[in-house]
């Protein structure tokens, strides 16, 4: 089996430059309009799409993806739904990696195993589980590893030298740095600070890097591009995605491909703009 | 596999059997690490519990008297039955204890301010409490649909200097406050100590929480033997998220002659989709940094709760009672809002005591009970809060008007 996300962080490294990572929530505002938003992300230019599991109890999730869970779960999103929408997103799109992100509870109640085989014969390529830390995800890694899925791990602010190497333990595909001691959505970390947690994951691992939280705009991306290996961007998309859908806005899914556009040329421009 | 006591959970990872655990965002991990292992610290510096049992003596006013309850006995005409009198507390409720443990937890780690959630404000009014008495500020989260309900315990908490934060998200209620402070705790994890108000969320909260509630049980197991030389024949408590009752319960766990029963809150009905029971009504999942057994639908989404009772409407159940309920040691029953309602009169009228509508659902059970026990044996039921913040719900139910 071809694994789309170590080629997709390849060519990346190839390329020199980083991977845009976009988050967005399955099925927000409704079922239809996300599988278009899908499109539409992968079209501005994202390089990897993180497709958000929505849950009614969003602990590490500020407002904006908040609301994204609660539209949702409005039109009863669920995770076969979400399974469904990339399956058929694979028939015209094979190479861009998609990793679900979210919470343990659905997963466990669809049934850990029975996820992990579905999942990859939809053509998942990993997960990102917020709430299952090392000490409590054999419950899950082993039934991954079997379908071939990557069990993508975060790293924070306050994982210690001591901790780091049990993150990075059973790792796989990349991880996950989470620039901000916080939640979802609210205040950015400084890109020195990035720079210098970058380097020192990059000291203990060779996986690729991919940093999130409070990177909201192309400028945000940029400065995060040049140290990262990926650059991950969700509540700015899930507000755009919120504001097009309260204003009832026919073009959502092209003003989402709009404003991806302007975090690509960013994120895709910005070593060489900095070698310059 | 039977462990030689069925006190001796939770296991080095914070798990009772199948339940429990540290389900929390990496954030989190490495300061519920560090609150492991300040609390075991404390465990075993005699100055810790020498500070928790002065406060406890003086502050809160305990030991609670074990008090037999003549005409509540007779009128049920069965077991003789005490209520331990947590009611009498500082605060009005047992939920003082645990944060008094809790506090002093938060000043050993240096900690300078405090969070907490709380449902009907009890455990709000308790955490504000010892803010004020240790001065360190202090956020409390509340849903907004709470806070409509339960002023007067909101003006207590803004009394005590504490902040009280509505939360607008979600079902608005405790589960909802939860999440908020979970978020707060997450943002702020350098400076501030989450005081978790029941035994649940991530390990080792369940366990400290019952260590501290645990008061509770030591001294009824004195009172029972000094008043009638044996132990109880029956144990009963209300379930929430269930700290009073695995305060009450867990010192008696060994003893295989005493029977236990826990009671969740039934609300109209288990038959209908408006309880909050969730041991009865509810699956394994993972809510709230714990696996327990929790109200969701078939898509692993948390459902919500119902209760007269705010203090019992939650969708889940701490870990050790769902492991207590897995293997059978406790048996758990429910009440519903109706029969908590009656049960609240009666104990008024028999006793001249108003206790809260969560114990109420304890005393509904017992008059189930302890009809079917003979007139020599003997009941503790715990008489965990007091009802003066239930008055305007009850007069509402009763269509009393205030």
């Amino acid at each position: 089996m071809t694994d789309r996300l170590s080629a997709r962080f390849a060519a990346c490294a190839a390329a020199n430059r980083a991977a845009l990572v976009t988050f967005v929530t399955a099925g927000d505002p409704d079922l239809e309009t996300s599988a278009r938003v899908l499109r539409a992300l992968v079209k501005g230019g994202a390089d990897i799409v993180e497709l958000g599991m929505p849950f009614t109890d969003p602990m590490a999730d500020g407002p904006a993806i908040q609301a994204g869970n609660i539209r949702a779960l409005g039109h009863h999103m669920k995770l076969r739904e979400l399974l469904e929408m990339v399956r058929v997103y694979r028939l015209e799109d094979n190479d861009t990696p998609i990793i679900l992100m979210g919470y343990f509870n659905p997963v466990l109640s669809y049934g850990p195993e029975r996820f992990a085989a579905d999942a990859a014969a939809a053509g998942l390529d990993g997960t990102i589980i917020v709430d299952l830390p090392p000490e409590e995800d054999a419950e899950l890694a082993p039934y991954l590893q079997a379908s071939g899925l990557h069990m993508v791990r975060l790293a924070t602010p306050t994982t210690d030298a001591v901790r780091l190497p049990k993150v990075l333990g059973g790792a796989s595909g990349f991880v996950y740095y989470v620039a901000v001691a916080g939640i979802t959505g609210t205040a950015s970390a400084a890109t020195t600070d990035i720079a210098a947690a970058v380097a020192r994951l990059k000291a203990k691992t060779k996986l690729p890097i991919a940093v999130g939280f409070g990177i909201k705009t192309p400028d945000d991306a940029s400065a995060v591009a040049r140290h990262a290996d990926g650059v991950v961007v969700g509540s700015a998309i899930v507000s755009l995605i919120g504001a097009a859908a309260e204003a009832r806005a026919n073009d959502l899914p092209e003003q989402v491909e709009a404003f991806v556009r302007s975090l690509s040329t960013a994120v895709h421009g910005a070593r060489k703009e900095a070698a310059q | 596999m039977v462990a030689a006591s069925l006190r001796s959970g939770p296991d080095a990872n914070g798990h009772f059997g199948a339940f429990g655990g540290r389900y929390v965002a990496e954030t989190l991990m490495p300061l519920i690490l560090e609150l492991e292992t300040a609390y075991r610290a404390a465990q075993a510096d005699p100055a810790f519990a020498a500070q928790f049992d002065d406060l406890m003596k003086h502050y809160v006013g305990r030991p609670s008297p074990l008090y037999y309850a003549p005409r509540f006995t007779e009128e049920l005409g069965g077991a003789k039955i005490y209520f331990k009198r947590d009611e009498l507390n500082h605060t009005g409720a047992h939920k003082i204890n645990n944060c008094i443990g809790q506090i002093l937890l938060a000043i050993r780690m240096g900690k300078t301010r405090i969070i907490a959630e709380t449902g009907a404000g009890q455990h709000g009014v308790a955490t504000a409490t010892v803010a004020a008495r240790f001065g360190l500020p202090c956020v409390i989260y509340m849903g907004a649909r709470d806070i409509a309900r339960q002023a007067p315990n909101v003006f207590r908490m803004k009394l005590l200097g504490a902040e009280v934060r509505a939360v607008e998200s979600g079902s608005k209620t405790l589960k909802d406050a939860m999440n908020d402070a979970l978020r707060d705790w997450v943002a702020n994890v350098h400076d501030t100590f989450y005081i978790i108000g029941t035994a649940a969320g991530p390990h080792p909260y369940p366990e400290l929480v019952r260590d501290f509630q645990s008061v509770i049980g030591k001294e009824a197991r004195e009172q029972i033997l000094e008043a009638e030389g044996r132990l109880p024949d029956l144990l009963c408590a209300a379930i929430g998220g269930g700290s009073n009752a695995i305060g009450l319960f867990h010192p008696f766990l060994d003893d295989e002659s005493v029977r236990i029963i826990g009671v969740e809150a039934a609300g109209h009905g288990l038959q209908t989709d408006a309880h909050a029971a969730s041991l009865a009504g509810g699956r394994p999942g993972v809510l709230h940094g714990n696996k327990t057994l929790l109200l969701q639908d078939d898509d692993g989404q948390i459902t919500e709760a119902h209760s007269i009772s705010a203090g019992l409407d939650y969708p889940g159940i701490g870990p050790e009672h769902a492991w207590l309920h897995s293997i059978g040691r406790v048996e758990y029953q429910s009440a519903t809002d109706q029969e908590a309602l009656d049960a609240f009169q009666m104990l008024c009228r028999t006793e001249g005591i108003i206790p809260a509508l969560e114990p109420a659902h304890a005393l509904a059970a017992l008059r189930r009970i302890a009809p079917t026990m003979a007139k020599d044996q003997v009941i503790i039921a715990n008489l965990c809060g007091r009802g003066d913040k239930d008055i305007f719900t009850v007069a509402e139910a009763l269509g009393f008007g205030l």
